[in-house]
């Protein structure tokens, strides 16, 4: 259908803007002080450009929202890609709102590859339109899904500001508590980088490994069959009690400890393996190229920044975003949950984890107001919020199983 | 020592941190602008601090403290997200009709880990003890830090103080001073100030020397307003333990059937019940479904009675219909304040086997049809003029017991087998049969009738849950007044700007909560337009 | 305010908690109000007998009332029918009624299981498992022993022999 290439092609070109908008951001910060350039000049220049460029693709991606929509008929929030790219979305939606209020450029040079990222992991999952099951049908679909998506993307500009005052404030000379866990907290975002770099290259090659489970289980249509694993990636760890049908590049070293929830749990432990395995080759690299801690090779780009300011909109994204966080994902979820299953709350694990992102941030806001915690701790704390969100959205959907699981995930 | 005396000749109550009437910081040598006591109650006496004696006192203490609302809220936090490292009980997926079947499954399937955590009771860890007790706790501790904060809160806001000690502006993060030139007029410079902070919405309080603006007072109310919000909605949570409040039932309704509704004095039949699959065309795109379908309904067609005698369960129930329509996911049949949801459906069960009764010596001539309700068969029914069947026997779910004598396992048709009596030629004419498992077995070696095995009618059970919560409204309502609060409080911000002229000089203060940028720009134009002979200097706090 | 009266508000605030404290243990605690434990009043109900008009429950008051909730599925039902059926010949006419209620069954299925046991006390037919529910019955065989003012006096679950139902017989005689 015409509509669906459409969108699919507006969402290539979002993404590949928003590419190009992180580097000239990059450049932006980077090169001030390039032979023969005026800093402030320079930064402001490219800054607009890249600031132009994130503009466009957020319209490019608006248009994929919308042409989405009509072409499924209901809001692009229905499974994981969609969720994903519409987190996306609202980051950056988030990060042109921010902009409009404090003209600050180097935020753009973080939280635009934070977007680059996210709309990339999208890529990962099935992209088909499914028509919704019963349980979706709802308008609430449309309200709690985006609001939550909106929410969680605000808080997402929190913490890149967060991150950047932590780069910007950690004092480099020396090695202490602070700049390990900083260098933690880069190569985990690493980690996802060499997730969806490895993804996204073995989909195109034919090399899948194909298991078969040894149980038999009920599917769809009510027979008894023995589900079929397929892995894209390399296996490293074999689903527990299963036979290979389909060998892949290497033979599996391990298998899953039967703990793990459903027949994919070992297809996303293998995904998590190769996460850190190449997160952790990516960060070595980084690490030998500048020969220096990557908190100390960034912090030169955002040396000039007032790290109050800094603090301040990683305080005033929390602010904002905590309510739409509240509304979208906790109030309109109790709605819902009350209309679909007849329970406002069930402590589901989704449920539990959109609870614990509230407490967290309600935590972080009394520490804040009450107790004084606003710079270093501050930041780390949005750091930490931010990592509970993505525990939220990936790990729980990968590890625990629950009412949320979305298909496919 | 009950009060503290100021060096303005005022005394406050213990607890006090800025002079009441002039703003001093007492008790606290200022060396350092930093260690300026805080603003928040504008140094109002927090009631928590007066005392410290009693038990009560010492209690009250406890839940005022924020450090300790922080405390509960990260054990609530990390409990909760231990509760999700497997599922609790109510979501194991198989059936686990005892303890010890609920202990098996968490050692079986998840190990050491799971028996631990079976072991801890952490299976049914939201409503525990303890769990519940936290919460309890929270809901406390947001009770009396309100009340805590509220009332000196209350005081400072209704009286703004204007001449405030030096020491007290100068502890201000922004702050300010300039000399006057001799021939500069104090009232101008103030009415100019005045002026300037009046256009930017700021409500203005003037003495002679002083001018104290101030914006978005209200915003200082929000933490309050969210905490009731949050109050309200523990109270709606509570309140669903009240007798009446709160409903639970679920019921599962073959096609055909009229359920009796426990503990109301509702009936629900179902008329037909279906789940429909999303049709080819009406997908978007084409997908690879492997043989599977994706579900586009789950309907029961239903009746809704209600029994007006309905004072002794059991009793056959007089019944008026009260609502018809369809009950499917996400849209609940509605009657008063009881829901009722399309839950659960076991399709294609058995609901009634079909014979035909054949002339074995005529041809397989058809006499005519069985009928055999598995859920209510009929003793005897006459199938033909003077031909009658009778039931003999009835197991629903057939097992051969110990004894070597046929028995059921359950209630349930499940393997039915029956046992009939074909009567014919107005009986003078009788053999015996069996139907088991697709077969029939005859007594005679050369049975004069046959019984031919038709399709039987397959029903569909569609499980529906039933709730009442009458503390929804609450539920909702608090939240809303959380929201509300929140928003109010994050949303806008208090801002108070002093200007003061004192000795030949002018000084100029500013205090707010969060956006200091914004204030920051505010008190830039406000020096601009008002020509205010000062630089401000800006402490940065934020510097950890 | 003055201090004393502040410590009476402070009684009075954290009193209400306290409450709310309780009455949210109570309430996780109790799980289900409803429940027929052995000191209350046995609900009243009504259902069809398999040969016969229907019967309350309430009509039996003055007399005990052994209450079997049963099935022809279950096996220790069957063995403790025989049981039941002695008891109830020897104490009918002191005073004592047996009550079976067969557990979802249809009359086709009870009648031979009771012929075949010769039972001749009272056997209801609870069609809809409501009054299963109503009194909360896990696994059978349940017997609640009721004395003449409508009090459960007993509650055993599994299977019954003549001595012990004799024991529990005199306190629930009138």
């Amino acid at each position: 259908m015409q509509l669906i290439q459409l969108s699919d092609w507006l969402l290539d070109v979002a993404f590949l803007l928003y590419v190009i908008s992180s580097i000239v951001f990059a450049v932006a910060v980077t090169g001030k002080n390039w032979a023969g350039r005026d800093p402030k000049q320079h930064e402001e220049r490219y800054g607009r450009i890249a600031y132009w460029l994130a503009v466009i693709g957020f319209v490019a991606q608006t248009g994929y929202v919308m042409a989405r929509w009509i072409a499924g008929g209901h809001s692009p929030t229905s499974n994981m890609f969609e969720f994903m790219a519409f987190l996306d979305y609202c980051i950056i939606l988030a990060y042109l709102i921010i902009y409009r209020i404090y003209k600050l450029t180097s935020i753009g040079a973080f939280v635009l590859p934070l977007g680059v990222i996210m709309l990339a992991y999208s890529y990962v999952f099935p992209k088909e339109i499914t028509p919704l099951i019963p349980s979706l049908q709802s308008y609430w679909l449309h309200i709690h899904v985006t609001t939550a998506a909106l929410g969680e993307g605000i808080l997402a500009v929190g913490f890149a500001a967060g991150l950047m005052y932590l780069i910007r404030t950690v004092p480099q000379h020396i090695s202490t508590k602070s700049t390990k866990w900083l260098e933690i907290v880069l190569a985990v975002v690493l980690m996802l980088v060499g997730f969806i770099l490895m993804d996204s290259s073995f989909a195109r090659m034919d090399q899948k490994t194909v298991f078969e489970m040894k149980k038999e289980e009920m599917n769809a249509a009510g027979q008894m069959v023995k589900p079929k694993v397929e892995y894209i990636l390399p296996a490293i760890v074999a689903p527990a009690d299963s036979t290979i049908i389909k060998e892949g590049p290497i033979s599996p070293l391990f298998e899953a400890p039967t703990w793990m929830e459903g027949k994919d749990a070992a297809r996303k432990l293998n995904t998590m393996l190769w996460s850190v395995l190449t997160g952790g080759i990516l960060y070595g690299g980084l690490r030998l190229i500048f020969r220096k801690r990557l908190g100390a090779a960034i912090k030169p780009s955002v040396e000039s920044v007032d790290p109050e300011l800094l603090d301040e909109i990683s305080y005033r994204a929390i602010s904002i975003g905590y309510p739409v966080f509240t509304l979208g994902a906790l109030i309109f979820a109790m709605i819902w949950a009350e209309e679909a299953w007849g329970r406002f709350w069930g402590w589901d694990p989704k449920e539990v984890w959109a609870l614990i992102v509230w407490l967290f941030y309600s935590a972080y806001l009394h520490l804040r107001l009450s107790r004084g915690w606003i710079g270093a701790k501050s930041a780390w704390m949005s750091v930490i919020g931010f990592v509970i969100i993505l525990i939220t959205l990936v790990v729980v959907n990968l590890v625990i199983a629950g009412l949320h699981s979305y298909a496919g995930v | 020592m009950d009060q503290r005396k100021c060096e303005c000749g005022h005394t406050n109550p213990v607890g006090t941190l800025l002079c009441e009437s002039c703003g001093k910081p007492l008790n606290v040598e200022i060396h350092e602008q930093t260690s300026f006591p805080d603003m928040r109650y504008e140094g109002m006496a927090r009631r928590s601090q007066t005392n410290k004696t009693k038990v009560i006192d010492r209690i009250w203490n406890f839940f005022s403290s924020v450090k300790i609302a922080i405390g509960i809220i990260i054990v609530i936090l990390v409990a909760s997200a231990v509760g999700t490292i497997f599922p609790q009980q109510m979501y194991i997926p198989v059936p686990v009709p005892t303890e010890a079947d609920v202990a098996r499954f968490y050692t079986e399937t998840y190990g050491t880990l799971g028996t631990i955590f079976y072991g801890l009771g952490f299976h049914n860890m939201y409503s525990s003890w303890w769990f519940v007790t936290l919460l309890v706790m929270l809901g406390t501790s947001l009770v009396i830090c309100s009340l805590d904060r509220v009332v000196p809160l209350y005081k400072a806001l209704k009286k703004p103080r204007l001449n405030q000690h030096k020491s007290f502006l100068k502890g201000q993060k922004l702050f300010a001073e300039g000399e006057l030139a001799p021939e500069d007029n104090q009232e101008a410079i103030l009415d100019a100030s005045a002026l300037a902070l009046k256009e930017k919405g700021y409500r203005i309080f003037r003495t002679e020397r002083a001018i104290m603006a101030e914006k978005g007072r209200f915003s200082r109310w929000g933490p309050y307003i969210n905490h009731i919000g949050l109050i309200l909605f523990l109270v709606g949570t509570l309140m669903r333990s009240l007798p009446g409040f709160y409903l639970d039932e679920y019921v599962w309704v073959r096609e055909g059937q009229t359920m009796a509704i426990p503990n109301t004095p509702y009936y629900i039949k179902n008329e037909n019940y279906t789940t429909e699959y999303w049709s080819e065309e009406e997908m978007p795109e084409q997908l690879e479904l492997k043989g599977g379908a994706i579900v586009k309904s789950y309907k029961t067609e239903a009746i809704l009675y209600e029994n007006k005698s309905a004072d002794v369960p059991g009793k056959k129930p007089d019944l008026v219909e009260v609502q018809k329509g369809p009950i499917v996911v996400n849209h609940p049949m509605e009657q008063d304040s009881l829901y009722i949801y399309q839950s659960g459906v076991q399709e294609m069960q058995l609901g009634a086997l079909n014979f035909t009764v054949v002339d074995l010596k005529n041809n397989k001539k058809e006499i005519g049809l069985i009928k055999i309700d598995l859920y209510n068969p009929q003793p005897e029914q006459t199938i033909a003029d003077g031909f009658t069947v009778r039931i003999l026997d009835y197991f629903p779910d057939f097992i051969m017991g110990k004894d070597g004598k046929p028995a059921t396992k359950t209630n349930l048709p499940k393997n039915p087998m029956v046992a009939l009596e074909l009567i014919g030629e107005n009986g003078n004419y009788n053999e015996k049969l069996v139907y088991l498992e697709g077969t029939i077995l005859t007594q005679k070696n050369d049975p004069r009738y046959g019984l031919e095995i038709k399709m039987p009618d397959l029903i569909d059970i569609a499980g529906l849950n039933v709730r009442v919560d009458k503390a929804l409204p609450l539920i909702y309502f608090g939240s809303f007044i959380f929201l509300a609060g929140v928003a109010i409080g994050m949303f806008w911000q208090h801002r108070r700007v002093w200007v003061q002229t004192q000795e030949g000089s002018i000084m100029v203060a500013a205090h707010t909560n969060k956006n200091w940028f914004g204030l920051r720009r505010e008190v830039d134009g406000l020096v601009k337009q008002a020509e205010l002979p000062v630089t401000i200097e800006d402490k940065t706090k934020a510097k950890a | 305010m003055n201090k004393s009266n502040r410590t009476y508000v402070r009684i009075a605030v954290l009193g209400v908690l306290l409450v709310a404290l309780v009455f949210a243990l109570y309430s996780s605690f109790v799980k289900d109000p409803g429940a027929v434990k052995v000191g209350s009043d046995a609900p009243n109900f009504s259902l069809e007998q398999l040969n016969g008009p229907e019967l309350t429950l309430e009509s039996l008051k003055g007399k005990g009332v052994i209450l079997n909730f049963w099935g022809t599925w279950c096996e220790p039902c069957k063995k403790e029918m025989p049981a039941l059926q002695q008891q109830y010949t020897k104490f009918k006419d002191k005073g004592l009624v047996v009550v079976g209620v067969n557990i979802g069954e249809s009359p086709v299925a009870v009648e031979p299981f009771v012929k075949q046991f010769g039972i001749d006390f009272p056997i209801l037919l609870d069609r809809q498992s409501q009054i299963t529910k109503l009194y909360r019955i896990g696994p059978i065989p349940t017997t609640f022993f009721i004395d003449p003012d409508g009090e459960v006096q007993e509650i055993f679950i599994g299977q019954l022999d003549e001595a012990m139902i004799e024991s529990k017989i005199t306190k629930i005689l009138p």
